[in-house]
């Protein structure tokens, strides 16, 4: 029985069943007696073994693989323009996504990213509880990876407690400056990988080490080692209990055929230690090892039903299922499970799965929605705009010769990724002649890589036409026209006249 | 105050031991971290009092130990801001007119200054968009009366016109009327006359006698075809441009009373670069030559 020598054990120790130790351990959140200002109890959860905790390694990998990863990526835009993959290139105003380039005035292109992300969420949510909580969200993802660098310096659960009860000597100054020196470096390599997403990441990294970057991927670089440091190394399950909006939001997502990390209670109950060779008819499959209580990361008992406190990391179920499988009893005795089918149990009968249900169906269709117009729109952006506005003061000028001119001030958006040349053209104005500031008639207007033109343009109407205009304010359009592809665009304004036909003086 | 704590059956949690008719509330623990953020709230903020600016007295506000001030920031950014534009001031003020038009910085420059002093200085008489009133020209058309290049430009600005600057353009319209330089009737032939120049007279036999009245005494300074002379100010009659008014009326009055706009001197009011600026800004509204 020498593996009981690992274990530090208060006197009067029990076993849960032959083989299983009943573990000291609590809830944080049991019910009683509290006063008015309560000090954190700190958790310490045990290391789980078992399907979920794979399937959280996996997680854990691939969604730190890609926030690592992404800013390193390249993608060819031709000589003008950055080559990151994922860009967020506030300095210039521009959004690289991958093939996507998003113009400030197209944000809602990130709005529907962002509404598509958040009815995904309640789409999953409803189906299958706190997911989002228990394995993609990054308080999660991070304290568990801060907890893998604390169990390999102190060593699991149990030595762990051993080392906080001992006095401060060089083997625990030596364990938990290695500990926190670790998370310090894995909260700069998080900030890090968040500063190069702003900026061209090679030329960043460069930058950062040779100390020439600017100020403030400096600052951000420290603010988030220290949020990371502190959120993911130190306060941990306060975030998910206090400062998060999400469980409540959460709560509030879920119904009676969600599937929630459950205890199911009309297995377990009523609980005790399970002598050898006793039966099992007449008394519930739980030991009351509380193996469940303490791998949990919140520090709560699953067997006090869903709370707020249990975001449904599913590390309590391979906790149990490792004990069951050690005492011979089936699997399953904390598992996914849905109000539903507990109730229909409760009633001696069963009730199906219902994952595709009214709820599910509305969050589906609202996503194909969003996402069939975010395609639409995507398929209709052009390449090319213009803006025209109109001088307000003076709305006219006369002409000497009696000819009256209107002033434009022409914007032209050249949103590819090469220059570009536009003529510019006054259309369903008979006789206009259109003159642009700064440049002989005929000549062509650039326009850089991506960019937008600014242009001065007088229309000019001859005093013999201008009775032939039959208002004060007529419709014409400006053209912009690109000869070497042959694309255009147009924008409506209009040509102001005066109404009298005699010679005056001013509007 | 009993001893016995209340606790909540169905929560479990103890109540805080007061009741608000009938009304209890649970006693939850507010975390410890939670609580010592707060207070340290509350000290940052009273440093902050000590430190910068912060409460009223009764004839001013306590200044705080660092001399914090924001006039003093806005003062310092505005000495920056000239320190910034220094460079190119400098250079606007060594180059000529057409030089800053022929480059792109520096023109620039010059149409950002001259369209903010324009605002200023100009728009009062010549309307913010310059487009000017009755007796004001308009800056935007290609109408000048004492010339459209760039220099001519400058030179009516910075002497102005029948001003008491010794570099003002100065000329005289007769107050042919007033003066009893010319009767009625002649007046009102010349009047038809100068109509004819643009063909909107509508007595023929007026514009026969006035074609005599205009060459001896309008055509000294308007030109024998009445074209104008611009370095005698007198405007184009036969254009379609009237300062003054264009109606028969109008030219009557203007015969008559006889005209003389007066444009203020600008140099020694504005410095040399605001002068150029103003210059290249007016030139650029769509009528310079």
């Amino acid at each position: 029985m020498t593996h009981m020598d690992k274990y530090i054990m208060p006197a009067g120790k029990t076993e849960a069943a032959p083989g299983v130790d009943r573990l000291d351990v609590k809830a944080v959140n049991r019910p009683g007696e509290r006063s008015l200002y309560a000090g954190r109890e700190k958790v310490y959860p045990k290391l789980a073994h078992g399907r979920f905790r794979k399937a959280k390694w996996l997680v854990m990998a691939v969604t730190l693989g890609i926030y690592y990863a992404l800013p390193w990526l390249r993608w060819n835009r031709g000589p003008d323009l950055p080559d990151q993959a994922v860009l967020l290139d506030m300095a210039n105003n521009r959004f690289f996504l991958f093939f996507l380039e998003i113009w400030p005035q197209e944000f809602y292109f990130i709005t529907g990213l962002l509404v598509l992300s958040a009815l995904s969420l309640f789409l999953v949510t409803s189906a299958a509880g706190r997911v989002w909580c228990g394995y993609t969200c990054p308080q999660t993802v991070w304290t568990d990876l801060m907890i893998v660098v604390e169990r390999f310096w102190q060593g699991d659960r149990n030595a762990r407690i051993a080392l906080d009860k001992r006095p401060w000597g060089p083997v625990k100054v030596f364990k938990k400056g290695m500990t926190h020196l670790s998370w310090l470096a894995i909260g700069l390599a998080t900030g890090g990988a968040f500063v190069f997403y702003f900026r061209d990441a090679p030329t960043l990294a460069d930058e950062l080490l040779a100390g020439t970057a600017p100020t403030i991927a400096y600052l951000f670089l420290g603010i988030f080692t220290l949020t990371t440091y502190v959120l993911g190394g130190i306060a941990r399950e306060q975030v998910c209990i206090y400062m998060c909006p999400w469980p409540r939001i959460q709560g509030a997502m879920v119904d009676r055929d969600t599937l929630l990390v459950s205890y199911r209670a009309y297995r377990g109950e009523p609980r005790g230690p399970h002598k050898k060779g006793q039966p099992w008819e007449g008394r519930g499959d739980c030991i009351d090892c509380t193996a469940c209580v303490s791998v949990c990361p919140t520090g709560i008992d699953i067997r006090d039903g869903s709370q707020l406190e249990c975001i449904q990391c599913a590390l309590c179920i391979d906790a149990c299922n490792e004990i069951m499988g050690k005492i011979g009893r089936p699997r399953g005795l904390i598992g996914y499970d849905t109000i539903a089918k507990q109730e229909a149990v409760a009633h001696g009968t069963t009730a199906p799965l219902r994952l595709i249900r009214a709820r599910t169906l509305l969050y589906a269709g609202l996503i194909g929605l969003v996402g069939a117009i975010m395609l639409v729109a995507l398929a209709n952006r052009t390449t090319l705009e213009i803006n025209v506005l109109h001088d307000r003061n003076p709305p006219y000028v006369l002409l000497s010769d009696g000819s009256i001119r209107n002033g434009y001030t022409v914007k032209i958006l050249n949103k590819l990724q090469q220059p570009r040349e536009f003529a510019l053209q006054a259309r369903g104005l008979a006789g206009a002649r259109l003159a642009i500031v700064g440049m002989e008639a005929g000549g062509k207007i650039e326009v850089a890589t991506d960019a937008l033109r600014e242009v001065r343009v007088f229309v000019t109407v001859p005093a013999a036409q201008l009775a032939e205009l039959d208002s004060l304010t007529t419709s014409f359009a400006l053209v912009a026209h690109d000869a070497a592809s042959g694309h255009e665009t147009a924008r409506a304004t209009n040509f102001q006249r005066p109404a009298t036909a005699m010679p005056g003086r001013g509007p | 105050m009993t001893a016995k704590r209340d606790i909540d059956a169905v929560t479990g949690v103890a109540t805080t031991g007061h009741e608000w008719d009938g009304v209890k509330e649970l006693n939850k623990p507010l975390p410890k971290w939670w609580v010592w953020t707060f207070y340290a709230t509350i000290v940052w903020a009273v440093g902050y009092w000590i430190v910068y600016p912060a409460w009223p007295t009764l004839d001013g506000y306590t200044k705080g130990t660092f001399g914090y001030s924001q006039r003093a920031v806005v003062a310092d950014e505005v000495k920056a801001a000239q320190a910034a534009q220094g460079a190119l001031r400098d250079q606007l003020a060594s180059a000529s007119l057409d030089k800053i038009k022929s480059e792109p910085d520096l023109l620039r420059f010059a149409m950002a200054g001259g369209a903010a002093a324009f605002q200023a200085n100009c728009a009062p008489c010549h309307g913010r968009g310059a487009q000017g009133f009755a007796g004001y020209p308009n800056l935007n058309d290609d109408d000048w009366l004492w010339g459209g290049t760039i220099e001519d430009i400058h030179k009516t600005i910075s002497g102005g016109i029948r001003s008491d600057h010794k570099d003002a353009r100065t000329s005289q319209m007769p107050r042919y009327g007033l003066d009893k330089l010319l009767e009625d009737g002649q007046i009102n032939d010349a009047a038809e006359f100068v109509l004819s120049l643009s063909g909107k007279s509508t007595d023929q036999a007026a514009v026969a006698r006035g074609r005599k009245v205009f060459a001896d005494q309008c055509a000294s300074c308007h030109g024998p075809d009445g074209k104008g002379k611009q370095d005698q100010g007198a405007p184009n009659l036969a254009d379609e441009i009237w300062l003054y008014g264009g109606t028969k009326q109008a030219i009557v009055e203007s015969i008559r009373t006889g005209r003389g706009g007066m444009m203020p001197a600008w140099v020694g009011r504005l410095d040399p670069v605001t002068l150029k600026s103003l210059a290249v800004y007016v030139h650029s509204l769509g009528g310079g030559k």
